[in-house]
């Protein structure tokens, strides 16, 4: 491309040397991991925005609007103790079996909404991809935090089920806190992970739905969780105990049903929460950063 | 190639082309550009039975094809230029300006840029059921503002963009939008920022007359900033306004470079021949 009658001062560069000399960088080249979380920092408020705007705009065209955030979780409640609690009868052991559902339920759904949208995060957000830059990893953690907000909902209905339902308001109740906490951090990261695999393989949108349903009959959500010691070999029904969400639904149903049966002391399963929550929280956000320039692609 | 030599030769001798400060913003190197379609199958391709025999045999599946769209290109842009990109449909002009923006990988070849280009195109989906307020505001966040300047800038950019000119619709929800009202404030939004290499995609295309002489000058202005704007668009009267350099694409290679007179003279004539 270089013209001899001329003087051009960048002849004989080669395009490469001219971007050097002019500290020009290559498109679509993947941040170090520091940068990453630097920028994912400073899209903070852009996070937080978003989560914001796609719970006002799910219950938008809703007549009764956000009330919906309460009358969700009250229904699903409704049907399964219906389901379940009366016609199945799978209250045996438990003695609060209300409360114990609610906890199971609400906790599990947090996950599972998580996991789901998760997964359409990058699909369904391609138009402002392509046409913004932001750190992606936005969209999957902003995703989750919709989510939180409706859990905080979901809690408050479920604080007074429990309230109701005879037991006790104590101290213990705060550690519901950090117990969320913790669930919020493996929900990201497996949020993050969920969305890298789901921009690949399409068809996972249509497999989630059963695996979710699977998890959910495994995290001891509609019957007592003693069922697994009591049926399960012992290294199965232990393999059981290590599932994360089960985790999460007992440390809740701890902090607030004084009678609930648990599969493992609170210690251990304190424990296990922390280690899930490193381990997703970290392990999805490295995996979801090494795809971050695939996104958006055709 | 001959004709894409001789419209470069003609550019360089420009006064304005031989200036001595002559910063590169953008550089692309022989780029080729392939990409994958899912979904574009034939009839047939789809059913249960020929998806299971390619399961069984390994196959690809014919639905996904591969389109070489973007062969071998290679520009230098400069700082303060506005380039527009002309063709005929399907001819890469949206993919290259994609790949300018980093948002495709280049398959074969480089570009390098200077900062973050930012690619505004029609497309650019905001949340329909916010009112457009919201949106200004999410968009502006999307682009790094902090929130202390999206709240100084969002009069700005619903002033600009005058979707308030027919009753208060920057507090309806998006939906309500005529095409044209949405494509305004899509490029509102993008042309608030000060980019360093902004990316048009048919952008003008739509909006009404006023809008349109608006947005030419908000281009202009965005030159003098010292940052480089490129332009698709067929509409051939906005390139002529707009930019004074112009690229023309045909099937994936440059046809020609160089000022827009002449490269819009030879692709009309082209395009008149067939």
């Amino acid at each position: 491309m270089t013209n001899p009658a001329i003087a051009d001062p960048h002849a004989g560069l080669s395009p490469a040397q001219l971007a050097e000399r002019y500290g020009l960088r290559m498109a679509g080249v993947r941040p170090s991991l520091a940068e990453y979380t630097r920028k994912l920092w400073a899209y903070r408020h852009f996070i937080g925005a978003y989560a914001n705007a796609r719970l006002v705009a799910s219950f938008s065209t809703a007549r009764l609007g956000q009330l919906w955030q309460v009358l969700t979780p009250l229904t699903n409640a409704a049907v399964y103790y219906l389901i379940f609690g009366v016609v199945m009868g799978s209250s045996r052991g438990v003695p609060n079996f209300i409360a114990y559902l609610c906890a199971g339920l609400f906790i599990f759904n947090f996950t599972q909404t998580a996991v789901l949208n998760g997964t359409q995060s990058i699909i369904s957000n391609l138009g402002l991809i392509r046409a913004l830059h932001f750190p992606r990893a936005c969209l999957p953690i902003s995703v989750t935090l919709t989510q939180f907000q409706h859990l905080v909902a979901s809690m408050v209905v479920l604080a007074a089920i429990v309230l109701i339902t005879g037991e006790p308001l104590t101290l213990q109740w705060l550690l519901v806190v950090p117990a969320l906490l913790l669930q919020s951090v493996f929900n990201i990261g497996l949020a993050l992970a969920m969305a890298r695999l789901g921009s690949k393989i399409s068809d996972l949108r249509q497999l989630m739905p059963f695996v979710t349903r699977t998890w959910m009959y495994a995290s001891g959500v509609l019957y007592s969780v003693e069922l697994f010691s009591d049926h399960l070999p012992p290294f199965w029904a232990q393999v059981a105990h290590f599932n994360p969400l089960l985790v999460y639904i007992e440390l809740v149903r701890d902090a607030m049903i004084d009678s609930a049966p648990l599969s493992s002391p609170p210690a251990q399963l304190w424990l296990l929460g922390t280690t899930w929550a490193l381990l997703m929280g970290i392990g999805g956000y490295i995996y979801f950063w090494l795809g971050e320039k695939e996104y958006g692609r055709g | 190639m001959a004709e894409q030599t001789g419209t470069i030769a003609a550019y360089s001798a420009l006064p304005n082309g031989s200036a001595p400060e002559r910063i590169p913003t953008v550089i692309a190197d022989d780029v080729h550009i392939v990409y994958r379609v899912h979904g574009k199958g034939g009839a047939g391709a789809n059913t249960p039975v020929a998806s299971l025999r390619r399961i069984l045999t390994r196959r690809r599946s014919p639905a996904i094809r591969e389109v070489h769209a973007v062969k071998g290109v290679s520009f230098v842009a400069y700082r303060g230029e506005a380039i527009g990109l002309i063709g005929t449909n399907g001819s890469g002009k949206s993919t290259l300006l994609r790949a300018v923006a980093g948002l495709l990988p280049v398959t074969r070849g480089a570009i390098y840029t200077d900062g973050q280009p930012s690619l505004l195109g029609v497309n650019a989906a905001l949340l329909n059921d916010l009112s457009g307020e919201r949106n200004v505001a999410l968009g502006c966040l999307a682009m790094g503002m902090t929130p202390q300047q999206v709240r100084r800038i969002t009069p700005e950019i619903i002033e600009f963009s005058g979707i308030n000119e027919r009753g208060d619709f920057a507090s309806l929800p998006m939906r309500t939008y005529s095409s044209g009202m949405a494509a305004r404030l899509r490029f509102s939004i993008a042309a608030a920022k000060q980019h360093d290499v902004l990316l048009i995609d048919e952008a003008l295309a739509t909006g009404d007359v006023r809008f349109r002489r608006r947005s030419e000058q908000r281009i202009r202005d965005l030159r003098a900033a010292a940052g480089t704007v490129f332009l698709v668009s067929h509409a051939i009267g906005t390139i002529r306004d707009t930019c004074e350099r112009t690229i023309w694409l045909e099937s994936g290679v440059i046809r020609a470079d160089g000022p827009t007179a002449d490269v819009i003279k030879e692709y009309e004539q082209f395009a008149n021949r067939k």
